[in-house]
């Protein structure tokens, strides 16, 4: 097989598996003994979820740097759709068993409580770049301005990550969403440093 | 007042009706889980074949006075009151409790009783489950994080407890504390909040009577996860007032700093009352989660024991006193 049918055939299927792993769990376990609350149980797991697919999304790039493996890039927009995808499932689950879909009390819910206004900034920032993720619409607006959109994963992942330190801080100390803070710190520090650095090195 | 190990099966009187009429489909279910029903007790089929989902090692009340405070709404099972807690001296998950109490030895226990009372001093369990007749009361409750369930309790007016110990005026306030110990209670090596557990009553609330000293749970003596072996619960107020495994009461003078509040006073009050005009800085407290049930439902002022308990506030502001 040639490299792109490895990737087709082989790779692709095995992501794709790889990321719906975690809701065939849920559902397994679900199915298995729902528990006393299966709403929260579904909450927090596409939540975290939601939260784990950005961060991978993030990660890729600097790691395509460090491993210099380029191919790398072919599995970004997978990963960032599958982020938006559990981003769904976990937004839904709030709008229909909070609000049975009344649209008013969702938004009111939005405007009084911090952590879900963050949440819902972090879930609708995702909305337009799940759009323009096809390769059609990489040509339509032209790299540079794809390219600049899709910094939005940026507010995205920081405010997904207020949305969770929000949420959870009753439980002190927030061991969780600290080290999420942290990884997010890291990810896009990393973008910041090699930017700065490839400024000096073509002034020098 | 009788006490004993007793095979026969009143605990259908408070097992849920459709959780009975439910038994082959758990008996079904048990198949798939039957591990984990055989290592966490979390069910037994009685010879009678009715379900009662008990601890089948767990010491049984019998002679149990129905209360006329007990609601009739439907009662949550077993499972979903034994395995679902904040107990953080067991962890902060929900399923910890139930994971992990069995390090806690309900017996044998004592209760120093201190303060402003006539009668101080150190009392045992054994005696402390004789002071009155147990009644069996199923009460709301519901959690300040906006969640809630019905359980029957099983135990005696709280101001049958507290007279015994003929509080002097001078005793304003009651508070209670729970047992330190980090052999029994595991998650006290962690610093999630300040041990003990401390917690507090006004007198008139605590000698209100749907104050209930807690000793046991669906016919059976309190599960570890649930407080055992004593406890207190407060139905009009958010769950965290209900302070588990108590092992010193005490009559003092000022208002005790309780646990929540010291730790996030902006958050948690004192009074904790059941109030779904007074919003949790972080969460509304209009509505709420009955376990068992996927929608939410109106939260009701004081957990709906407003007619008994709202005389107890009168005049006061409760968006301060929260």
């Amino acid at each position: 097989m040639t490299a792109t049918q490895w990737r087709r055939r082989v790779f692709k299927p095995v992501v794709w598996v790889l990321c719906l792993a975690p809701l065939s769990y849920l559902i397994y376990s679900l199915y298995l003994d729902p528990g006393p609350n299966p709403v929260e149980t579904i909450t927090n797991f596409t939540g975290i979820w939601t939260l784990r697919f950005i961060m991978l999304t993030l990660a890729i790039t600097p790691l395509r740097w460090l491993t210099g493996v380029n191919q790398l890039v072919n599995y970004r927009r997978l990963a960032g759709l599958f982020a938006f995808f559990y981003s769904v499932l976990h937004f839904t689950t709030f709008f229909f068993f909070d609000h049975q879909f009344d649209v008013a009390a969702m938004l009111d819910d939005v405007r009084k409580r911090p952590y879900i206004t963050a949440g819902f900034f972090a879930f609708v920032l995702m909305i337009p770049l799940a759009v323009t993720s096809t390769t059609g619409w990489i040509r339509r607006m032209g790299g540079k301005n794809w390219n600049l959109l899709h910094r939005l994963i940026y507010l995205t992942a920081m405010s997904a990550v207020l949305h969770y330190y929000w949420k959870v801080s009753v439980k002190l100390p927030p061991v969780n969403p600290r080290n999420y803070a942290i990884l997010v710190a890291v990810l896009l520090g990393f973008r910041l440093w090699r930017n700065f650095a490839r400024k000096r090195a073509s002034e020098v | 007042m009788v006490i004993k190990k007793a095979p026969d099966v009143r605990e259908s009187d408070v097992t849920p009706k459709e959780l009975y009429l439910r038994r082959r489909e758990f008996i079904a279910a048990a198949g798939v889980t039957a591990a984990a029903v055989a290592t966490n007790g979390l069910g037994v089929l009685h010879e009678d074949g009715v379900l009662s989902a008990q601890n089948p090692s767990a010491q049984k009340l019998t002679n149990l006075k129905k209360s006329p405070l007990s609601t009739d709404e439907k009662i949550n099972t077993y499972k979903d009151i034994t395995t679902y807690n904040n107990f953080y001296e067991f962890g902060l998950d929900k399923a910890d409790p139930s994971k992990y109490a069995s390090t806690l030895k309900p017996r044998p226990w004592s209760v120093v009783v201190e303060g402003q009372c006539g009668k101080p001093g150190t009392y045992n369990i054994e005696d402390i489950m004789k002071w009155a007749p147990l009644e069996e009361r199923i009460y709301r409750m519901r959690c300040v994080e906006g969640w809630s369930m019905v359980v029957p309790w099983v135990g005696y007016s709280m101001s049958e407890f507290l007279k015994r110990f003929e509080p002097t005026s001078r005793a304003k306030y009651v508070q209670f504390k729970t047992l330190v110990d980090q052999r029994q209670m595991p998650g006290q090596t962690e610093p999630a909040l300040q041990w003990p557990y401390v917690e507090g009553l006004r007198m008139d609330e605590a000698m209100h009577p749907l104050a209930l000293l807690g000793l046991g749970l669906y016919g059976e003596v309190l599960p570890n996860q649930n407080g055992a072996p004593i406890r207190l619960v407060v139905p009009w107020k958010y769950g965290f007032k209900g302070i588990k495994s108590i092992v010193r009461v005490s009559f003092v003078e000022n208002e005790p700093l309780n646990t929540w509040k010291q730790q996030q006073s902006s958050e948690y009050g004192f009074y904790a009352n059941v109030n779904p005009q007074v919003d949790h800085p972080r969460w509304s407290q209009g509505s709420e989660r009955r376990l068992g049930e996927f929608f939410r439902r109106k939260t009701l002022m004081f957990n709906g024991y407003a007619d008994q308990v709202a005389s107890l506030y009168t005049g006061m502001d409760l968006r301060k006193f929260y």
